[in-house]
This record gives C-alpha cells, sequence and structure tokens, in this order.
C-alpha cells in the first residue's frame, strides 16, 4: 500500500513538473494581453532578463 | 499608508513573494526588501531593463501602455505591476499562484498615497481580450483578508 502511494506520488510529482513551462506574459491598461510563444527570441531574451534579477540577492 | 508600511503588509501576507522593491515615477526607490543598498540598487536595475525590454516588445505589439507583466521560467518568477508611473516588482518561488500575486501587489501599490492615473485595484488584466497564441487565463480570486497560511496551496 505504502509502495503503491509512493508510486503515484511520484508519478504525479513528475507529470506536475513536465507541465510547467517557462512563459512571458504582457498585459496592458486596456485588458488586452499577449503571451509570448516559448522558444521565441523575444521570450528567450524576456526570460534571460528575469533569470538575471532571479539570480540576484536578497 | 507610505510605501515601506505597504511593503511590510505585502511581506506578511503574500507568503509568495520573495524580493520586492517599489519604485516612484521619478526612479527613486521607496521600499525594498533589500538588505543594504548596493543590492537593491541591483534589484531596481535589472527590473528596469526587464520593463524596457517589455514595453518595447508591447509597443512591438500594438499593445496600449503596459500595466502588468509575468516572466515565468522554471527557477522562480518575475511580476511587475506599474501605475501612473510607480511600479512595485517582486520575485517569487517558482510556479507561484498568479492571480494571487498580481492581486497582492496591486493591492499593495494602491494602498501607497495617490498616485496620478492611477485606478483602483481590481481583478488582472488576463480577463480581458487576449492577443497571444498560448495558455489559459486565470481569474484573480476576491479576498478580504487573506493571510499567509492561506496562500501556501
Amino acid at each position: 500500500m505504502l509502495l503503491a502511494g509512493s508510486l503515484l506520488g511520484s508519478i504525479f510529482y513528475r507529470r506536475r513538473s513536465a507541465h510547467r513551462k517557462e512563459r512571458v506574459e504582457l498585459y496592458a491598461g486596456d485588458g488586452t494581453m499577449a503571451s509570448l510563444a516559448e522558444g521565441t527570441a523575444d521570450a528567450e531574451r524576456m526570460l534571460a532578463l528575469a533569470r538575471d534579477v532571479l539570480a540576484l540577492p536578497g | 499608508m507610505d510605501a515601506v508600511q505597504a511593503l511590510a503588509d505585502l511581506t506578511e501576507i503574500s507568503s509568495q513573494v520573495e524580493q520586492v522593491a517599489i519604485v516612484d515615477q521619478d526612479g527613486s526607490l521607496l521600499a525594498t526588501t533589500a538588505r543594504d543598498p548596493v543590492r537593491a540598487e541591483r534589484f531596481v536595475s535589472g527590473i528596469t531593463r526587464l520593463l524596457d525590454e517589455a514595453d518595447r516588445l508591447a509597443k512591438s505589439r500594438s499593445l496600449s501602455e503596459l500595466t502588468q507583466l509575468e516572466v515565468s521560467t522554471l527557477g522562480g518568477s518575475v511580476f511587475v505591476v506599474r501605475r501612473g508611473g510607480r511600479i512595485v516588482a517582486a520575485t517569487t518561488r517558482a510556479d507561484p499562484t498568479v492571480g494571487l500575486v498580481f492581486y497582492d501587489l496591486k493591492h499593495c501599490l494602491g494602498s501607497i498615497g495617490e498616485v496620478p492615473g492611477a485606478e483602483a485595484p481590481s481583478k488582472p488584466a488576463a480577463d480581458g481580450k487576449k492577443q497571444g497564441d498560448t495558455g489559459a487565463r486565470r481569474d484573480a480570486p476576491v479576498r478580504s483578508a487573506r493571510r499567509k497560511a492561506d496562500s501556501s496551496a
């Protein structure tokens, strides 16, 4: 029972991790939103800048 | 309420935010979680670069004035909310509850005195029309009094 639970938990965790994606979303004042497609140059540039910020010590 | 108090309230309410900075219209730092001025300056500088690039991208996509952005990496996320030139920027752990973070940041910004051109805190712009190409959106939950323990789910 314990083994089955652990196995199911592991599968759930891996699936959840696999679904986690990097994304960039821009919101405008009029309610519109643009989501930059993963892998595009624009998205990668934004992600790189965000990683720089995240890497800074607090 | 002053910015320091608003920041204290934000960090008390939201367990998801890690580093936070509130920057005024003229670029001056109003409040931050950074431990010293050098770290604070680096953080604001990084956020400014991110926001400048986001503004450029928004303009190239014919979006009207950029008011908020979210950049989610596998290692964490960066959020920025801007109103009337004043901004609040925050980092979070990976996979945050996006609607809640935006709600908390907007509430924080809205609680700091008057900002010209600012509107009252409302649901995220995610409810509006979408011009992008991926992903479903989340609505901001309505909360009157949330505490740290509630946001850890």
